[in-house]
Order: C-alpha cells, then sequence, then structure tokens
C-alpha cells in the first residue's frame, strides 16, 4: 500500500530552496531512515510529509491527503511528530499537555498515563516540562505516539538527546509500529540500531539521491 | 466547537496560573503606571476625575499589549508550534479559544484598575460602577483584536516591538469609544453611540479573526 506518493515536489523559503524536485513513494508497514549532510533537506522532507511545509511546485499525497491543498491540515492529525526541539507547552506537565492533546483531537485519553509509564516518565508526569531533561522531554513526545497510534511516524533523529535505555525504548517503538501496519519515516547522523531495519533514502541538496533496503 | 474553545482558554488559563506573569508583572505595572499618571496630573480632584478615564483606558491599552505579548508568545517557540500544528486543532476554536482566556485576565487587571482608578483619581463611585459592563464589552473587544495582531506581530522575529505598532492603532476606536462612555457616567453625556461602536467594533474583530486566524497560523 503507498501511504506518500511525491511528484517533483519543490518548496522553497524566500529565493532559496529546500527540496528542489522530490520524487518519492513511501510504502505501508516500512521503516524509512533519511540521511544525508547538513542542509541536504531531511528535516524540510519530514516538515512536507507532516503537512507542515507548502510546495511551490509539483504535487503529492500523503495517507491519502493532497499536500498542495487546505487538506494539509486534516493531514496532521494523522501523523506523528518528533521534532527537534522541545515540544508541547513548558509550563505545563507532561500529564497536562497530553491531557490538552488528547482532548483536542479526540484520542483516548485513558491511554495517557500507561503511555507515560511506557516510556518511563510516571516519576515525572506531574512537573512543569521545563524542568526536565532534554531527553525526557522528547520521551513525552514518543508518549504522545503511544496515546495517537498515528499511520505515519515522522522523527526527526529520534535518538538524539536519549541515554542508552532511550535508544532502546525508541528502537523497540519503531519495530513494534512497523509490525502494526504503521510506516515510520526517521532522519539520522549516525548508524540504527541493529534490530531497525529500514529503507535508506540518502539526500543530497535538497534532490533524493539514492533509495536502498 | 464550544469544546475546543474552552479547552484552548482553559490551557491558557493554567499556563498563566502556573507562570503568574498576570499577577506579578502585569497587574503591578499596570497600578504604577496609574499611580504615576495621578502625579503626573497633579493634586488637583476634580482635574482628576475629569482626565481619569482617558487615563484608565491607556493604561488598560498599555496592559492588554502586555497580555497579548505574553499569549502570543506561548505557542512562539518552534517546537510548540509545530505540536500544535500537528493537533489539527480548528483555527476559529484556537483564535476565540485564546480570546477568551484573554478576556478572562484582562478583565480581572481591569476591575482592579478600575479600583485603583475610582480610589486614586476620584472617580464617583456610580460612575465606576455602571461603567463596569462597558469595561467588559471593550476588554472583549482588546482581546479578540489582541488575539489577531499578536499573531501577526508573532510570525516576526521582533515580535515584541512590532506589536505595539500595529495594533495601537487599531485599539484607538476602542480606547475613544470606551473613554467616551466612562466620560458620559462621570459627567451626564450621550452613552448608546458609544456602547454601539464598541459593539460593532467586537463583531467586526471576531468575523475577521474567524475568517483569518487559520491562514495567519499556516503563514
Amino acid at each position: 500500500m503507498v501511504v506518500a506518493s511525491l511528484c517533483d515536489v519543490v518548496v522553497t523559503t524566500g529565493n532559496f530552496p529546500l527540496l528542489s524536485g522530490v520524487d518519492l513513494t513511501l510504502e505501508g508497514s516500512t521503516t524509512y531512515v533519511i540521511t544525508g549532510p547538513n542542509g541536504a533537506g531531511k528535516t524540510s522532507l519530514l516538515r512536507l510529509l507532516a503537512g507542515l511545509e507548502v510546495p511551490s511546485r509539483g504535487s503529492g499525497t500523503v495517507l491519502g491527503f493532497d499536500i498542495c491543498s487546505a487538506e494539509r491540515r486534516e493531514l496532521r492529525r494523522h501523523v506523528g511528530w518528533l521534532g527537534h526541539e522541545t515540544s508541547f507547552y513548558p509550563d505545563l506537565s507532561p500529564t497536562e499537555n497530553l491531557l490538552f492533546a488528547a482532548r483536542t483531537t479526540g484520542a483516548d485519553v485513558d491511554s495517557i498515563y500507561s503511555a507515560l509509564d511506557r516510556v518511563g516518565l510516571t516519576h515525572r508526569a506531574k512537573v512543569p516540562l521545563k524542568s526536565l531533561s532534554a531527553g525526557q522531554q522528547r520521551r513525552v513526545s514518543i508518549a504522545w505516539f503511544l496515546v495517537r497510534r498515528p499511520q505515519l511516524w515522522l522523527m526527526d533523529e529520534p535518538f538524539a538527546s536519549l541515554d542508552d535505555e532511550g535508544r532502546v525504548l525508541i528502537s523497540e517503538l519503531i519495530v513494534a509500529a512497523q509490525t502494526g501496519g504503521a510506516t515510520v519515516v526517521l532522519t539520522s547522523h549516525g548508524a540504527l540500531p541493529a534490530e531497525t531495519l529500514a529503507t535508506s533514502i540518502v539526500m543530497v541538496g535538497g534532490r533524493i539521491a539514492e533509495v536502498a533496503s | 466547537m464550544i469544546r475546543l474553545i474552552l479547552l484552548v482558554a482553559q490551557k491558557d488559563l493554567l499556563i498563566e496560573r502556573r507562570s503568574r506573569v498576570l499577577l506579578w508583572q502585569v497587574a503591578p505595572f499596570g497600578l504604577m503606571t496609574l499611580v504615576l499618571c495621578g502625579l503626573a496630573v497633579g493634586p488637583n480632584a476634580s482635574t482628576q476625575a475629569k482626565l481619569a478615564p482617558g487615563l484608565f483606558y491607556i493604561v488598560m491599552t498599555l496592559v492588554a499589549l502586555l497580555v497579548i505579548n505574553r499569549t502570543s508568545q506561548l505557542e512562539a517557540s518552534r517546537g510548540t508550534a509545530t505540536s500544535v500544528q500537528i493537533l489539527g486543532i480548528d483555527p476559529g476554536a484556537v483564535f476565540l479559544g485564546k480570546g477568551l482566556a484573554m478576556f478572562f485576565q484582562l478583565s480581572i487587571v481591569g476591575t482592579a484598575l478600575l479600583a485603583g482608578t475610582t480610589v486614586l483619581l476620584h472617580v464617583p463611585l456610580h460612575a465606576a460602577i455602571l461603567t463596569l459592563p462597558v469595561l467588559l464589552l471593550a476588554t472583549a473587544t482588546l482581546s479578540l483584536a489582541g488575539v489577531l495582531y499578536g499573531r501577526i506581530a508573532a510570525s516576526s522575529a521582533n515580535a515584541g516591538t512590532l506589536l505595539p505598532a500595529l495594533a495601537l492603532p487599531a485599539f484607538a476606536p476602542v480606547l475613544i469609544a470606551g473613554e467616551r462612555a466612562f466620560s458620559s457616567l462621570i459627567a451626564v453625556g450621550p452613552l448608546a453611540r458609544w456602547v454601539w461602536l464598541l459593539g460593532v467594533a467586537l463583531g467586526a474583530y471576531a468575523c475577521v479573526g474567524l475568517l483569518l486566524y487559520g491562514a495567519l497560523e499556516e503563514s
């Protein structure tokens, strides 16, 4: 099953091209890892797949939603996003952040507590997010994946800021997501854990240079 | 939609309760400005009472700018902005929810400032009490305009300095109508036209916000 299909997509910021004619097809139940040097367009491609960037040229669909139209907003509700930066509201606790997210999206509120337990944050569930370490803050975002159970997981450097335990946790979740039928797309500068079998997408200068299983 | 509006407002108010910016920074700033206004006008009680409506609404406008800046900064960081975008919340609900939270905060500060104005600037008590509904209407208008202009300014790297330049001209009708209505209650004069003007401004900002807030979020 095709999850995403991009055809000659160009994304620019001002006059500077972030993505220059990207053609890509993503299949379901597969993990993709995007590699490439800094400025290659890895994060921009993830943001495009999340419906967070507007193509200035080309066409494409993600999870059946047209990324060139207002359907982008609806697409976002079906993807999971783990970015570089601290996500959610720093003044709210992990529980409050996840409750807000779950209530506004209609997700299962009861699953928040088991998700926080799964990512090892039960003991820090009620302190403000800004009091947590960078790695713990990323775990909150990961907990949201478990609550939301998106069809498309988009993760920008998911292993950054995590300790060994956190890296194992992410690896397990990626494998479980793929087994459960989700598609995982992540960026990485380093080697992935051995159990994370992935199709490699190499990007250079805003273009896809190579796709290899 | 109503549920989403309440959830967004509840979230903004919860953040405010945690940070206590309103209590420890905004409210003291408003009261200090009011005291300085009283000192600048001089000790004559009748002069103070005559100028009180204008001074009160100028202070309210300055306080509103602080609250708007604070509220629009809640989603300013790229990480938070992206997380909220991913939730795909109806932009109309976000606009009205943030407006509701801002209205609640400004109403509290506004009521405290009105009490301060009554005491410091010798405003007749009956005029202060009667102007309260007008103040709430003006506050609601400032709140919706503030969410809109706060969103516009937030997309700039210099949001803190851009916001006053953008918002003050838009606040002028609210300031004038509020001041005129307040003055009319102190020295009997036409009140209805100013209340009507505030109502029209509130309706206009509600319509414009509901239409444009989604586009502003995307930009």
